[in-house]
C-alpha cells in the first residue's frame, strides 16, 4: 500500500477523468488543469502544511470504468475527495458511489442541472447562467425575435431547450421551431434547408460534439450569413471553432463564462502557465478545463477553513467559499453547492477567437431547476437538499 | 421542392460513393470488407496530409488518395484476405480487426507517438480540410441555392459509376470480373487468373472507397473513428440493391437518398433514418436477394 506511507505527510486525492477512447481528447485537458492546480498548491507549502498527493485514475470514456474507478478510490484509496466526470454520463455513474460513501465529487463541466446531490460540488454553468442573459441580449441588442432552436437529441440539449423557452417568452420573443439530431450526425443538408424555410431570424444552437463542424459548414455553404441570420450557440468553442476552419464561424456568438481570449492578468498567466505545464505551446483553454483548474483552490480553501481533510468536513468548508479564478470571481453557493459565475457573451473572429462583447457585471446566481420553474424567490435546491413538492 | 430533390440527391451521391467499392469487392470477392470505412478515413487523412505538408488543395488531391488507398487494399488483399477466400465469417473478422489497426495507425501518428513524436495532421484530434475558393461561394438561381461543393459531389460520383460500368462491360478485364462473380470455379477453368483480377479488383474498390473519403472530408470533420458508419450506410445501399449489381447499386443509393432527403424535410431526419432502416428490412424480407438481383454464385 505505497498510498497509506505517504499518509502521515500528504492528503490523497483523486482524479477521474477518461484518459483512453473518445471522450480523452476533451477530459485529457480536464486532468492535466487538475493536475497543474495540485502542483501550483504542493510547490507553494500545500494544505494544512501537508502535500496533495493525487492518485490518477482512467474511466475511459466508459460510464461503468467511471463506477468501478470512483469506488476503488473512494474506498480503498480512502481519498479525501474526488476531481473528475465530463460528461453528465459518467457523472450520474459516480453519484451513488460518493453519496453512499459520505465522499465528495467536484465536478467542473458545464451541465443541464436537475441535480441537487450534497455529495457533488458543481463548479461548470447551469443553464440560466449561460441563457439568462444571453437570451435577453439577442432580443434586445441584436434586435432578433424569431428562434430557431436545434441541438443534439440527449438531455443537455434538451434541457438548455427548456430553460431557453421560458426566458424567450418572458422577453417578449418566439421560437418558430424546436428540433434535434442524433449526438454525431454529420449530414446537416435536411436541417439547415429546413432553417432557411422557417422564417427564423435567429438560431439557437445547443449541438454538442464534431456534429457542430459539420452543422456550422453546411450552413454557410447554403448560402446563409451569420450577419443575416446569426447561429447563438452554448457549446461551440475555441475547440470547435479551429477544428471547423475559422471563416465558418466568424460573425456567430456563444455564452460561456469563460474564453480563451479573456484579456486580464490572472487569464494571460494561467494560460501561459498550462502551456508550459503541458510542454504543448498551442494548449487551447477552455470553459470546463478552467473549472477543472479552480475548483481544485474552492477545495483548498475548504479544507483549510474545516481544519481537516474529511469529506464531510470539506463539504461544510466549501460553501460560501470564493476564488478570483482566470474568469473573475467564482462563489460556491451554501444552498445548491453550484457556483455563482459570470456570464459573458462572445463573437467568433476570423482568426478563431471569440471577442468578448458582453459580459455581465457580476456573477450570477446558479439555478439547477430553472426548467422547472426555479427562481430567486423559490428555491428547489437548498442546503437540506431537494424540495421535491415544489417539482 | 427543388431544394429537396438536390438535398435527396446529394444524400444518395454520398451513399453510392461509399457503396460503389463495397458492392464491386462484395460482388466479385464474396468478402464482406469491414475496413471499408477505414479506407475511406485513410482517403481523407490523405487530404487532409496533402494539403498540409505538400500544399495540395483538395481536387488535386484526389488520384493521390486514390493511390494511397488503392496500393493499402492490394497489400490487405496480398497480406491477408488472399489467405481467407471463401471462409466469410473468418474474412468479416480479419477485416474489422484491419479497421481498428488503421484507426489505431492514424491516431497514434504510425506508431510514432510511443516515442514522443507527432506527425502534424493525424493524432486524436479533429482534422478539417479547406474547400477551394471557387466551391464557397453559391449560385443563385432564383430562390433555389445551388451548392457547388454538393453538385461537384454528385458529378464526381457519376463520373465514377460511368468509369466503373465502363471497366465492368467494355473491357477484357471486366469480362473476367463479371465471369469470376457469377462462378469463379468455372472462370479458373476456362482459364482466368482469378487471384490477380481479385487484388485488382479490391485494389479498385479501396481507391474508390479513398475517394469518398476524401470528397466526404469537405463537408465534416475527420478523425479517426469516422469510417465505422460509412460502413453501414455503404452496406444499406448494397443489400436493398443487390449484391455485386452495379444498376441495383446506383438505383437503391438514389432511392434511398430521396426518401432520406424528403421525410427528414417534411418531419424530422431522426424518422427520415428509421424509415430507412424500416424500408430496407421490408425490401430483404420481399426480396432477399436485393432488387436487381441475378442467379449467381
Amino acid at each position: 500500500m505505497p498510498n497509506r506511507a505517504l499518509a502521515a505527510n500528504s492528503i490523497d486525492v483523486g482524479v477521474l477523468f477518461s484518459q483512453t477512447g473518445g471522450l480523452s481528447i476533451i477530459e485529457k485537458s480536464l486532468s492535466d488543469a487538475t493536475l497543474m492546480a495540485i502542483s501550483e498548491i504542493n510547490s507553494a507549502g500545500g494544505v494544512l502544511g501537508q502535500q496533495i498527493n493525487p492518485i490518477v485514475e482512467d474511466g475511459a470514456s466508459d460510464p461503468k470504468t467511471f463506477n468501478e474507478k470512483a469506488s476503488k478510490l473512494v474506498i480503498r484509496d480512502r481519498v479525501a475527495s474526488v476531481f473528475g466526470c465530463y460528461t453528465s454520463a459518467s457523472r450520474k455513474a459516480v453519484l451513488p458511489v460518493v453519496e453512499k460513501r459520505r465522499n465528495l465529487l467536484f465536478y467542473p463541466t458545464y451541465y443541464e442541472g436537475s441535480e441537487c446531490s450534497k455529495s457533488i460540488v458543481y463548479t461548470g454553468a447551469v443553464p440560466n447562467q449561460q441563457l439568462s442573459v444571453f437570451i435577453p441580449w439577442i432580443i434586445n441588442t441584436l434586435g432578433k425575435k424569431k428562434f430557431f432552436i436545434v441541438g443534439s437529441n440527449y438531455v443537455y440539449p434538451r434541457e438548455m431547450a427548456k430553460v431557453s423557452k421560458i426566458l424567450i417568452e418572458q422577453n417578449g420573443g418566439e421560437w418558430v421551431a424546436d428540433e434535434y439530431l442524433e449526438l454525431g450526425h454529420s449530414e446537416w443538408g435536411a436541417m439547415v434547408g429546413k432553417i432557411k424555410a422557417s422564417g427564423a431570424d435567429v438560431v439557437l444552437s445547443n449541438v454538442v460534439g464534431d456534429s457542430i463542424i459539420a452543422f456550422y459548414r453546411e450552413f454557410i455553404n447554403q448560402g446563409l450569413t451569420h450577419a443575416e441570420l446569426p447561429i447563438c450557440a452554448t457549446v461551440t468553442a475555441e475547440i470547435e471553432v479551429a477544428a471547423m476552419g475559422a471563416d465558418y464561424a466568424a460573425g456567430s456568438y456563444t455564452s460561456v463564462p469563460y474564453f480563451q481570449a479573456i484579456e486580464s492578468e490572472a487569464n494571460t498567466s494561467f494560460i501561459e502557465r498550462f502551456r508550459a505545464f503541458t510542454n504543448d505551446p498551442k494548449a487551447v483553454s477552455h470553459h470546463a478545463m478552467e473549472s477543472s483548474y479552480f475548483q481544485v483552490y474552492l477545495w483548498k480553501q475548504a479544507v483549510e477553513a474545516a481544519g481537516k481533510a474529511t469529506p464531510a468536513a470539506i463539504v461544510e468548508g466549501v460553501k460560501g467559499q470564493s476564488f478570483d479564478a482566470p474568469n473573475g470571481r467564482v462563489t460556491v453557493d451554501s444552498d445548491s453547492l453550484h457556483v455563482y459565475l459570470t456570464p459573458r457573451i462572445a463573437q467568433w473572429q476570423a482568426d478563431g477567437q471569440g471577442k468578448i462583447i458582453e459580459a455581465y457585471p457580476e456573477p450570477i446566481r446558479p439555478f439547477p431547476y430553472m426548467a422547472y420553474g426555479e427562481t430567486e424567490d423559490s428555491l428547489f435546491c437548498t442546503a437540506a437538499g431537494l424540495d421535491t413538492a415544489k417539482l | 421542392m427543388a431544394d429537396i430533390i438536390f438535398i435527396g440527391l446529394s444524400l444518395g451521391s454520398i451513399l453510392l460513393l461509399i457503396a460503389l467499392g463495397l458492392t464491386i469487392i462484395y460482388g466479385a470477392m464474396g468478402v464482406i470488407n469491414m475496413a471499408h470505412g477505414e479506407l475511406a478515413m485513410i482517403g481523407a487523412y490523405t487530404a487532409v496530409m496533402a494539403g498540409i505538408h505538400l500544399n495540395l488543395n483538395l481536387i488535386l488531391a484526389i488520384p493521390l488518395a486514390f493511390l494511397v488507398t488503392a496500393t493499402l487494399g492490394w497489400l490487405i488483399e496480398r497480406l491477408v484476405i488472399r489467405r481467407l477466400y471463401s471462409r466469410i465469417m473468418d474474412t468479416l473478422l480479419a477485416t474489422w480487426g484491419i479497421a481498428l489497426l488503421l484507426q489505431q495507425m492514424i491516431r497514434l501518428s504510425l506508431g510514432l507517438a510511443f516515442f514522443g513524436i507527432t506527425i502534424e495532421g493525424m493524432g486524436t484530434g479533429l482534422q478539417s480540410v479547406t474547400l477551394p475558393e471557387a466551391f464557397s461561394q453559391v449560385w443563385r438561381i432564383g430562390d433555389f441555392v445551388l451548392q457547388p461543393y454538393r453538385s461537384f459531389i454528385i458529378l464526381v460520383t457519376l463520373g465514377l459509376a460511368g468509369i466503373t460500368w465502363l471497366l465492368l462491360y467494355r473491357t477484357a478485364f471486366g469480362i473476367q470480373v463479371r465471369a469470376i462473380m457469377r462462378n469463379p470455379e468455372m472462370a479458373a477453368a476456362c482459364g482466368i487468373d482469378v487471384r490477380r483480377v481479385s487484388s485488382i479488383t479490391f485494389a479498385y474498390g479501396s481507391g474508390l472507397a479513398g475517394i469518398a473519403g476524401l470528397l466526404l472530408a469537405g463537408l465534416k470533420t475527420v478523425s479517426p473513428d469516422m469510417g465505422a458508419s460509412l460502413v453501414v450506410d455503404g452496406f444499406l445501399v448494397v443489400v436493398v440493391g443487390g449484391v455485386g449489381s452495379l444498376v441495383g447499386t446506383i438505383v437503391s443509393a438514389g432511392l434511398l437518398g430521396q426518401i432520406n432527403g424528403v421525410v427528414a424535410i417534411l418531419s424530422n431526419d431522426i424518422l427520415a433514418r428509421a424509415l430507412v432502416l424500416g424500408l430496407v428490412i421490408l425490401v430483404i424480407m420481399w426480396r432477399p436477394g436485393g432488387l436487381f438481383n441475378f442467379k449467381g454464385r
